[in-house]
């Protein structure tokens, strides 16, 4: 691994995406992209009594779908990163503790799915592992309950407000010429692989954005500020890149994005798309700005965009999760959001 | 305006006045007067309905300040109802203030946290929780009522 400018890793041994799945919620199954992921509840609840447990469930099922469909066992992968919005991050421990994989568990709020994939990268990478295993989730009633209201009040949402989505997305970041325990099962061959070439970890932004309805404005200034990181680390362009796909900046981060961009030069024009804009359907579906959520990135990227990829119609992505890093209390002290992005890039590999 | 660190690196920096005057401009604006004619539909029809329980608890025989409490009783019951059928918060995310200002607002800002933290137990969750929301307007509704009261009891000394 190789460190090119202050903030930008460079991977070497190219590790790569062997297997990914996302599952989702009915909102989201009712959305644009609701016959890409492995697999929708209609039930919210999962059929669980409380939505926590709801949510564990969703990182059980992305995960074991993605081990199942790369035909891999549990002791095939050394470590896993997981990562929710719930306090102490239970949806991961709750969900992922019958598996006996070794855990460590990641807070970058709906930044997370980048943040786990970076430190999947980074040990697999370095020889650390094999294989490590990358998700996080998010449920729209768990998040409600601790961030917002409970959900039968009868309040009304702010146009600037985001909907959490009901999903989860999972990926497994593998070293060349691993082998299987499961050898026997079938395994899809690809014609392209998601090779993980660069990472770049992004640092604390915070323009003083206070409304915690509009997350977008507030993580903005950190998606604009990674982009600005690893396009001045890699002296690259944004029309080397076939897609720049933001986390959940939803509609008003994303003209946000935009407009912080400018004074850099940097022109993102139709190559960048937003997971919050693209999971629901903003004039059918009363999501107001756009999805969020740490399974808002996740199941995107872990669905239409990976497999994409695979296929060969993007060869070249950049995929920055973005993360508002606040806590109900610091809300209500009147602290401002610091926000986060963290960025990794994936190329095809034939 | 672009800013350079000690180190060459360039850090996203812009007035915190700038910023906000970026984000309003991008910020689509709460549509103010269909949300206050909706208030007053809903708000005006839950009063309307309110004024024809109290006729006609009175034509029932309650005495004024009895079919006034009752009043308050069926609209609290109803609203209790359509939360418990997760049907109030769909009316109300059309009504908006509509909904939340007369007393149908307090009572699902009661039903609705019970129902939530049931999850966590009667005493713990249902109980404590209860009043998250409303609670804020018990506190500041009694502690007002004992200043006014209190000014009344010293007018009418004098008075």
């Amino acid at each position: 691994m190789k460190r090119i400018g202050r903030f930008t890793l460079l991977t070497e041994n190219r590790p790569y995406i062997e297997t990914f799945a996302a599952v989702a919620g009915k909102r989201e199954h009712e959305g644009p992209l609701g016959h890409e992921f492995d697999y929708c509840y209609d039930d919210t609840t999962l059929g669980e009594d409380s939505w926590e447990k709801s949510e564990s469930r969703l990182q059980t099922e992305a995960v074991q779908r993605a081990l199942q469909k790369g035909g891999l066992a549990n002791e095939d992968i050394h470590y896993i990163f997981a990562g929710d919005l719930l306090n102490q991050c239970i949806s991961s421990t709750f969900g992922l503790r019958s598996l006996q994989i070794p855990f460590l568990g990641q807070f970058g709020a709906c930044s997370t799915m980048c943040q786990t994939l970076a430190m999947a990268t980074v040990f697999v990478e370095s020889g650390a592992a094999d294989r490590a295993l990358a998700v996080t989730s998010s449920h729209f009633c768990s998040a409600e309950r601790q961030f917002r209201f409970p959900l039968e009040y009868g309040g009304q949402r702010p146009p600037t407000s985001q909907w959490t989505v009901t999903a989860s997305g999972a990926a497994v970041v593998s070293q060349w010429g691993n082998t299987t325990k499961l050898s026997t099962a079938p395994v899809e061959t690809v014609e392209n692989y998601p090779v993980i070439s660069a990472v770049t970890v992004g640092r604390i932004a915070d323009l003083g954005v206070k409304d915690a309805n509009n997350m977008g404005a507030a993580m903005a200034p950190a998606a604009a500020q990674t982009l600005v990181d690893f396009f001045s680390d890699t002296k690259t362009v944004p029309t080397d890149y076939d897609l720049i796909l933001t986390g959940d900046l939803g509609q008003v981060g994303t003209k946000l994005l935009g407009e912080l961009l400018e004074p850099y030069d940097i022109c993102l024009g139709n190559l960048h798309q937003d997971c919050g804009n693209l999971i629901f359907d903003p004039k059918k579906q009363d999501v107001h700005a756009g999805g969020s959520g740490c399974g808002c990135a996740a199941s995107v990227f872990c669905s239409k965009i990976l497999r994409e990829i695979q296929q060969g119609v993007y060869r070249n992505v950049l995929f920055m999760a973005t993360g508002a890093l606040m806590s109900p209390t610091s809300s209500q002290q009147g602290e401002s959001i610091p926000s986060i992005a963290h960025l990794i890039h994936v190329t095809a590999q034939h | 305006m672009k800013h350079v660190s000690a180190d060459g690196a360039q850090v996203i920096k812009i007035p915190q006045e700038q910023y906000d005057q970026m984000v309003k401009k991008a910020s689509p604006a709460s549509t103010c007067v269909k949300n206050a004619i909706m208030a007053f539909l809903f708000g005006g029809g839950i009063c309307a309905f309110g004024q024809l329980l109290f006729w006609a608890y009175e034509q029932a025989g309650l005495r004024e300040t009895d079919a006034r409490t009752a009043v308050s009783i069926t609209l609290i019951g109803i609203t209790a109802v359509l939360t418990a059928l997760k049907v109030f918060d769909n009316i109300a995310k059309v009504a908006g203030a509509g909904t939340i200002v007369p007393i149908t607002g307090f009572a699902n800002s009661m039903v609705s946290p019970a129902m939530e933290f049931k999850s966590e137990g009667f005493v713990l969750g249902m109980g404590a929780k209860m009043f998250v929301i409303a609670g804020p307007v018990l506190v500041y509704g009694i502690a007002a009522s004992m200043i006014y009261g209190l000014i009344m009891f010293i007018i009418r000394m004098f008075v």
